[in-house]
């Protein structure tokens, strides 16, 4: 017989990731039922948490806070140990003393998306009608759902305008979202590799992911927890779906070319042979450690459903008539996830709106995923961006 | 139309700042009230952008080049990646106070559609562009006969971006053709100085390095 090799299990067990679900490592903002999140699918979920981290010190007039969201597969351990893997913080790189998003100088806040599996309320935490997870009887959220969540959470920190919104993809839609739905919080907006609406080709590839979920005979429509499994050889495989998106047939060639994985010639089976496959393989069995499957379901729903044009009779300008923020749009040149022409977009309806805006496009061959990586020329343009921000808010400069 | 010039304020084209810019650049700065929303169409590496912001003018751009815009977005200044030719329809009217094209109609597919469109989204306009009739251009054709190179256009025929040259007296002739108002008119010799004022427009369209004007929406189509 042929020797078939499949996605290794995971090796963090289901109850750390329900218990980090429910008790995060992070500082969590309860809130009773007497202040639901009112989502737009009708439902008014109390109560409900967030949890969050925050890197760097409020100052005196509260003038220095900046808002990070976060993508579809990350949370809010954007500088710090991720507490379940033990890996370092998704974007170090860019937050940090002396860093773009500096911590010397800012006060940084990142919060896990409502619908997460990271300690704010989602389908992995516990419904109190049953005292069981939610599973599938957890409301659809939507990106306005997050934001609006998000804005409890700054009420609830005493923070009335943020210096900056900014985020990557799924976070992008919040930063076009926050901007959209709370304009006079928002003094200045970096929406990164997103766009205003999820296109028809990335509703098909979530589509994929959450079939591949469905059809695992482990997920038992969503309460697998019962059964004490995790569907994680459908989420392994619509995590390497998904991550074959976020980069590009160069970066891939760049990366793996052809080349064979410990071995010099094909076994003929169906092996990991190549690198490029041991590679996704790791990709997927990671990735099922950390994340819940609902989870996965239910976000990848809200970024198909959103679309700001259609809350505004179509006309995306309108989202933004008279805004006073300032936006730093950025995108980049092999990215074909949200690829240019859809920040292009934005950019002319920010443009049609009178809004002050700067758009650039990065060249860069690593695809959707290079607004995680080590892309100086992005980073210049966001401390920049920053920079001129925080002048303009009257904040002191970065040497003074 | 008559190109004789009012009395220019030239106390304020004088370097300022670092000492270092570039005389258009004053020359148009000096033409922008303090407190106005600009847009500048071609913006390079920001320079002029920069001078403007510190003196107090709200300035976009617009840059055909992507090192050019990221260099300008690192500036902090407020600069979008765009074509003059196709992406000003985006603009809505009335949208800036004054739009500036500095040495680029001359590279544009259809300046005069730009040119329409500069006075839409502004209430007026500036525009600089490189005199095809200035004297060394005219004796390299007729002597040389060679098409033009000067210091400042050193490109060849063959790979020059600038496909509409034009002389100040042409341009003057298109401003009356689409009905566009000529408030204020400057020419530049090589060296960046204006032109003595007085000298009969000939003189201009002979000495001119370049022009700077100062364009606002004829009176008649309104």
């Amino acid at each position: 017989m042929t020797n078939v090799q499949s996605i290794s299990s995971p090796s963090i067990h289901s109850e750390d990731r329900a218990h980090e679900a429910e008790h995060p490592t992070s500082t969590v903002a309860r809130f009773g039922m007497d202040q639901p999140l009112k989502l737009d699918c009708g439902v008014d979920l109390a109560p409900f948490q967030i949890a969050y981290q925050t890197y760097g010190e409020l100052n005196a007039d509260r003038s220095n806070a900046i808002l990070i969201c976060h993508a579809l597969t990350l949370d809010q351990h954007v500088a710090n140990v991720h507490p379940l893997t033990g890996k370092a913080g998704w974007w170090e790189i860019m937050v940090g003393p002396g860093r773009p998003l500096d911590t010397d100088r800012y006060f940084i806040i990142c919060a896990n998306v409502i619908g997460g599996c990271m300690g704010s309320t989602g389908p992995a935490s516990t419904n109190p009608a049953t005292g069981k997870p939610w599973g599938l009887d957890f409301p659809i959220i939507t990106i306005p759902d997050m934001v609006r969540a998000q804005a409890m959470l700054l009420d609830r920190l005493g923070i009335e305008t943020l210096l900056c919104v900014i985020g990557g993809s799924m976070g992008g839609m919040q930063v076009l979202q926050w901007t959209a739905a709370y304009p006079e919080r928002v003094f200045s907006a970096l929406p990164v590799a997103c766009s205003t609406r999820h296109s028809a080709q990335n509703i098909a590839f979530h589509e994929l992911g959450r079939q591949a979920v469905m059809a695992d005979p482990d997920w038992h429509h969503g309460r697998y927890f019962e059964r004490n499994t995790h569907p994680h050889r459908g989420l392994a495989v619509a995590r390497m779906a998904g991550h074959i998106t976020y980069l590009s047939d160069a970066a891939l060639h760049r990366k793996f070319g052809r080349r064979m994985q410990d071995r010099e010639l094909p076994t003929f089976s169906f092996d990991a042979d190549f690198q490029v496959e041991s590679y996704l393989r790791y990709q997927g069995s990671s990735f099922v450690e950390r994340f819940d499957a609902n989870s996965y379901l239910y976000l990848t729903r809200a970024m198909d459903y959103f679309d700001i044009a259609a809350d505004h009779d179509g006309v995306l300008a309108e989202a933004f008539r008279g805004i006073k923020t300032r936006f730093c749009v950025v995108s980049f040149t092999s990215d074909w996830l949200f690829p240019t022409s859809e920040s292009r977009a934005l950019v002319h309806a920010l443009n049609a709106s009178s809004a002050r805006v700067s758009f650039a496009e990065i060249e860069t061959d690593r695809g959707h995923d290079a607004f995680l990586l080590d892309v100086p020329e992005f980073f210049d343009i966001a401390r920049a961006f920053l920079e001129s921000a925080g002048k303009a808010r009257g904040l002191k400069s970065a040497g003074g | 139309m008559a190109l004789q010039e009012q009395a220019l304020p030239l106390g304020g084209v004088t370097p300022d700042r670092t000492g270092k810019d570039r005389t258009d650049h004053l020359l148009v700065a000096e033409m922008i009230p303090h407190g106005s929303k600009v847009l500048d169409v071609g913006c390079g590496d920001g320079e002029l952008l920069q001078l403007l912001e510190s003196r107090g003018i709200d300035g976009r751009g617009i840059e055909l080049s992507r090192e050019g815009v990221n260099r300008c977005v690192a500036k902090g200044l407020a600069v979008v990646q765009g074509d003059a030719d196709t992406d000003l329809v985006n603009y809505p009217d009335d949208a800036f106070d004054y739009v500036i094209l500095s040495q680029t109609l001359q590279a544009t597919r259809q300046p005069k559609i730009v040119l329409e469109n500069l006075l839409r989204i502004g209430r007026r306009a500036i525009v600089s562009f490189p005199n095809f009739g200035f004297w060394k251009m005219r004796l390299q054709l007729l002597v040389g006969g060679h098409m033009p190179r000067t210091e400042n256009l050193p490109a060849t025929w063959y790979d020059t971006p600038n496909i509409h040259f034009c002389t100040i007296k042409d341009f003057v002739q298109l401003c009356d053709e689409i009905n566009v108002k000529m408030e204020r008119a400057v020419a530049l010799d090589l060296y960046g100085r204006p032109v003595p004022l007085n000298l009969p427009w000939w003189v201009w369209n002979m000495f001119g390095e370049q022009g700077v004007f100062l364009l606002s929406r004829g009176g008649a189509g309104k």
